[in-house]
């Protein structure tokens, strides 16, 4: 009988489950665990990480990068899978604030465990959050400026707020010289935001600031063997068949032959078919033919014979930033010449940069896209600054779109946990003690900031705010030299997406874990013995 | 188990009795009843709008955080027979009204947690299963006999959007509950046949997007469908679009027979090679010829193929999913061809704007299909700041849709906050002293049960549950006010007419009869075999 009394095992073998303080417990120290982890990386002194992959211990990354950081960590806690998640999305639809992100979720975190513990109900500081959040974003739309109206100030804007995002990653040294880089080739694009039309290319060799921006396009690739390495006027034609050895497309269809002269006979009208296809292409009135697939041998041949210069095997996006490019279209048949746009460039030559033979094309139709060519001394940083490239170059195709800036360096930070904590003094309620949670939780990132730069961060925070107090609202912290001033002058400024999408993403992301009392885990699936 | 028979010989009736568990008769209810209550009580904490969510993490590690009952016990992997029968209860209700999914378990654990008093009486479980039975009864006519109706049309459709809003009350959305039970409703009324009380749910798609947050979800005139055009060069906005719907691939035929072709001579192999030539001129000249301006395709493109459509300057889309192709024949009233020898003028859909649209700083791109000839049909795009957001986004959604279409069928409603139930629990008590018998007391104690969700959302709300719950039937007693319910968001009032709070009649009433029907099933339970250890 007594048996029958036990909590009953509903669940399935191996599945466990935790239930309201322990379910919120493992919530909270996943999740701050990880927030702490990525927090050191904040700032424009934060440290880098060294991401060693499971399969191969030889083949290491080296990273400030928020989100690069989270993707490869692996994780069982569900909460800290939601944090690694807004990261992510972050990365996905701003591009930087990875970091931020997730340390402001964490804290938020942090001060609702502090009021869980003086038993205030999660709902209720889901309350105060929410109310503390949409004063926050008030605020921070109020402060924002727009520069959409003077194409000169935007662009001086643009480098500004590269200037600042370069300055926490590895480029921080040259970060005038890739902010340049990065406005460049973002005006390239015109208010498009298909960052795939900006190629960045690592080469190993050489120093970080020798970097540049290549006018017209670079394909990673090789002229044929034999062909000029110079092409003045080039017509191209773009293409995407096979060049290799062409089957009928027909299902079923096989070569059954019952003697060596037959099978001669049909591998000679294979070849004729192919030179035919070549013939074909020549009769596009072109000298420069490129595919995605290889090229074999005897088409190559052919091509040279007849003055064609040919590219094989340029990768799929290759091969669709070309055809941005030169403005031709990519071609998979060849019986209408007439019909074809084909390509143009006024010079297609072999360049060397490093050791290394690249294709460049230059005088196009169609200058929309570009190439950053990256040099430096290892794999590794070359890596990273690709990586720290990428994260300015989206956030600055972001604010083409919506030019609005504020001010960094924990500034903005500061601005909206004052108005935070002036709407908490006339709320009234449990609610209040929510508020000024928040509020905290927003202070601590430019306390991290500092902190990580070296310095006396509480001092440095309580002076922070007490110049805001007297009224200077455009202070922040000058992390280079350790004391408070004007960021205005310094001219550290950020895009207003970021830190609106920082603020959303980290507050939505607290409501959900905060709203959990019960976790289940099923049992991990049985792998199979083979 | 040993038998022996006429003769003797000794049978085995249940094979291998150290490897089976058994348990018989009170002990095998109890049990089963525990088992139930754990579920119920697992899920108490979920119901109203302060109520809290659950993290479930699958097999492969993936999290679903969620507020949905339905979802929450499909997603928990139970073991336990009698808990399982609870996930279906739940699923049963979802498929039936699509809300009230977590109240309907609850209910059916208290139901049986009275239950357990009665057996120690000595009750026979089939005396309960008969008192519950007529309770039931009770209950539903006392619903009808206190609910309201609401009156909408096309133009004044507030009253929906309240009832959405209740719907919605509970789950993450409720920070933009005024615009998504807008959304909601308004989705529901374009697919809605008022005149026949009927709302084609197939019409409506829920597309989830990450990026942005959920107040940032939007209702688009149309359908979305996350593909791009097949060739980067195709135009990536085509107005008047004429549609044709293939579901056979640009590619030459594969006969479903098993052949073989043999080519042995220069002369096949040329005939051949002129064969496939043609296939796919014909093909895409046959698609011409209907005067088509878009084609979707659910199959794939050989590359050549794909060339020809774009000299043809016909843009199409390859790899369209079945259901995505439905819902577009559907919207522009086309009609899917199998074969490219039947596409003909007539079989062409129609839409106003086809556009591929970019998003974010990763190249994803989306086809928006708008001003369909049919407009008849929606998507809600939820945006979410992560994944599992956007997620529960979508089932929250889903259950507020599910409420909309409840009240277009069928306009009667009760209000919510725990009235209907403690004003039919007043009810049933009341009736439970006219009848004679046993079964007096197992009525009582379904009005008791009856209290079980009004007392779980006070104490969710962090009200003193009891004595809540029991100073509002003194109310309701004394005002004879049905519509009386708990505070829950401490609004000042307990009057839910005027908070707005209120649920479907037929929701309510399934909630009923589903969870009483599963009490009586799982008393009527009396032996539990069950292999133990591994199988």
């Amino acid at each position: 009988m007594s048996e029958a009394y036990q909590p009953a095992r509903i669940l399935n073998q191996g599945s466990t489950q935790e239930k309201a303080e322990g379910a919120r417990l493992s919530n909270f120290v996943g999740a701050i665990a990880l927030s702490d982890l990525i927090s050191t990386t904040l700032g424009p002194k934060g440290m880098d990480k060294i991401l060693q992959s499971p399969s191969n211990l030889l083949d290491s990354t080296i990273t400030n990068d928020g989100a690069t950081i989270l993707s490869s960590i692996q994780i069982s806690n569900p909460a800290a899978k939601i944090l690694i998640e807004i990261s992510k999305v972050q990365d996905d639809e701003i591009g930087d604030g990875t970091t931020s992100v997730v340390v402001l979720a964490g804290e938020l975190l942090k001060e609702s465990e502090k009021l869980i513990h003086k038993r205030i109900h999660p709902q209720t500081i889901i309350k105060g959050f929410r109310l503390a959040k949409d004063i926050a974003l008030k605020k921070l739309k109020e402060i924002a400026q727009d520069h959409s109206e003077n194409e000169e100030d935007l662009k001086k804007y643009l480098k500004k707020i590269a200037m600042t995002i370069f300055s926490t990653k590895i480029l921080t040294p040259y970060k005038s010289i890739f902010a340049d880089l990065a406005v460049d080739s973002i005006l390239r694009l015109k208010g498009s935001t298909n960052l795939e039309s900006i190629q960045i290319l690592k080469k190993t060799g050489g120093l970080l600031k020798e970097s540049y921006i290549e006018e017209g396009f670079v394909l990673d690739k090789k002229l044929g063997v034999g062909q000029p390495k110079r092409i003045e006027n080039a017509k191209i034609l773009v293409a995407n068949t096979s060049m290799d050895y062409d089957k009928i497309k027909i299902f079923g269809s096989r070569v059954v032959v019952n003697s060596s002269s037959k099978l001669a006979e049909i591998e000679e009208e294979e070849k004729k078919k192919m030179i035919r296809k070549c013939q074909k292409i020549v009769d596009h009135g072109i000298n420069v033919f490129i595919n995605r697939q290889l090229i074999y041998n005897l088409p190559e041949q052919f091509f040279t014979d007849h003055g064609v210069v040919s590219i094989e095997h340029a990768d799929f996006a290759g091969i669709e930033r070309l055809s941005l490019v030169t403005g031709g279209e990519i071609v998979s048949t060849f019986d209408h010449p007439e019909l074809v746009t084909l390509g143009t460039a006024k010079l297609i030559e072999e360049i060397m940069i490093g050791e290394d033979k690249l294709i460049r094309f230059s005088g196009c139709k169609e200058p929309s896209a570009c190439t950053i060519i990256l040099r430096g001394s290892s794999k590794q940083i070359l890596d990273e600054a690709e990586r720290s490239l990428h994260d300015g170059l989206a956030v600055l195709s972001q604010m083409v779109k919506n030019p609005k800036t504020v001010l960094g360096a924990g500034c903005t930070e500061i601005i909206m946990a004052q108005a935070i904590e002036e709407a908490a003094k006339e709320t009234s309620g449990k609610i209040q003690i929510a508020m000024e949670a928040f509020a905290r939780a927003l202070t601590r990132i430019p306390t991290i900031i500092a902190n990580n730069a070296g310095y006396d961060a509480e001092q440095l925070v309580s002076e922070l705010k007490t110049s805001h107090y007297k009224g200077n609202n455009t202070f922040g912290l000058d992390v280079t030299n350790g004391k408070v001033c004007d960021v205005q002058e310094l001219g550290i400024i950020e895009s207003f997406l970021v830190k609106k999408g920082m603020l959303l993403k980290a507050s939505e992301a607290t409501e959900m874990i905060l709203r959990v009392d019960h976790i289940m885990y099923s049992a991990p699936r049985q792998r199979g013995m083979n | 188990m040993l038998r022996y028979d006429s003769s003797g010989k000794p049978f085995i009736i249940i094979r291998d009795q150290d490897q089976k568990e058994r348990l018989t008769g009170s002990e095998a209810r109890k049990a089963n009843i525990l088992a139930a209550m754990t579920v119920a009580n697992l899920m108490k904490t979920s119901i109203g709008p302060l109520g809290m969510d659950k993290i479930l993490v699958d097999q492969d590690g993936e999290v679903t955080a969620t507020n949905d009952g339905a979802t929450i016990l499909k997603n928990m992997q139970v073991e336990n027979p009698i808990a399982k029968l609870l996930v279906e209860l739940s699923q049963g209700q979802d498929d039936e009204i699509g809300d009230g999914t977590t109240s309907v378990v609850v209910l059916a654990g208290a139901l049986l947690e009275e239950s357990l008093s009665l057996l120690e009486k000595g009750i026979h479980p089939s005396k309960i299963s008969e008192g519950y039975e007529k309770a039931c009864d009770i209950a539903v006519k006392h619903l009808i006999s206190i609910c309201d109706k609401i009156e909408f049309d096309k133009e004044n459709c507030g009253s929906l959007i309240k009832a959405a809003k209740t719907s919605l009350g509970s789950k993450i959305v409720n920070q933009y509950t005024d615009k998504i039970a807008k959304i909601s409703v308004e989705a529901v009324l374009a697919v809605a046949d008022l005149e026949r009380k009927d709302v084609r749910f197939d019409l409506i798609k829920l597309e989830g997007k990450t990026g942005g947050t959920l107040g940032e979800t939007e209702l688009i005139d149309g359908i979305i469908i996350p593909k791009n055009f097949s060739h980067p060069q195709m135009p990536k906005q085509i107005k008047n679009a004429k549609i044709a719907i293939l579901t056979c691939p640009f590619e030459p035929p594969k006969p479903k027979t098993g052949h073989k072709l043999d080519i042995d001579s220069v002369k096949k192999y040329k005939e051949l090679l002129e064969i496939e030539q043609n296939y796919f001129k014909e093909m895409t000249d046959l698609v011409k010829k209907s005067g088509a301006t878009l084609v979707l395709c659910q199959w794939g493109f050989d590359d050549e193929a794909n060339h020809l459509l774009l000299q043809k300057e016909l843009p199409s889309v390859r790899w369209v999913s079945g259901t995505d192709i439905e819902l577009i024949a559907i919207a522009t009233g086309a009609r899917i061809v199998p074969r490219f020898s039947e596409l003909t003028e007539k079989k062409l859909g129609k839409a106003g704007m086809v556009t591929e649209k970019s998003i974010g700083t990763t190249d994803e791109k989306m086809i928006v299909i708008e001003k369909c000839s049919n407009t008849k049909t929606v998507t809600i795009l939820v945006k979410g700041g992560n994944k599992m957001v956007v997620e529960e986004g979508k089932r929250s959604i889903h259950d507020a849709l599910c409420v909309t279409r409840n009240l277009i069928k069928d306009n009667r409603i009760v209000y919510g906050g725990g009235a209907a139930e403690i004003s039919c629990s007043v009810a049933v008590n009341k009736a439970s002293k006219e009848i004679k018998g046993i079964e007096q007391y197992s009525i009582r104690a379904f009005s008791e049960a009856l209290l079980s969700v009004p007392i779980a959302l006070a104490s969710n709300s962090g009200l003193n549950s009891l004595e809540a719950v029991s100073e509002i039937q003194l109310k309701q007693m004394k005002d004879k006010k049905p519509f009386l319910g708990i505070d829950c968001l401490s609004k000042g009032t307990d009057n839910m007419k005027e908070q707005n709070v209120f649920d479907t009649l037929r929701g309510k009433i399934q909630q009923f009869l589903l969870a009483t029907q599963m009490a009586k099933m799982i008393l009527k339970i009396d032996d539990i075999i069950r292999p133990t250890g591994q199988y």
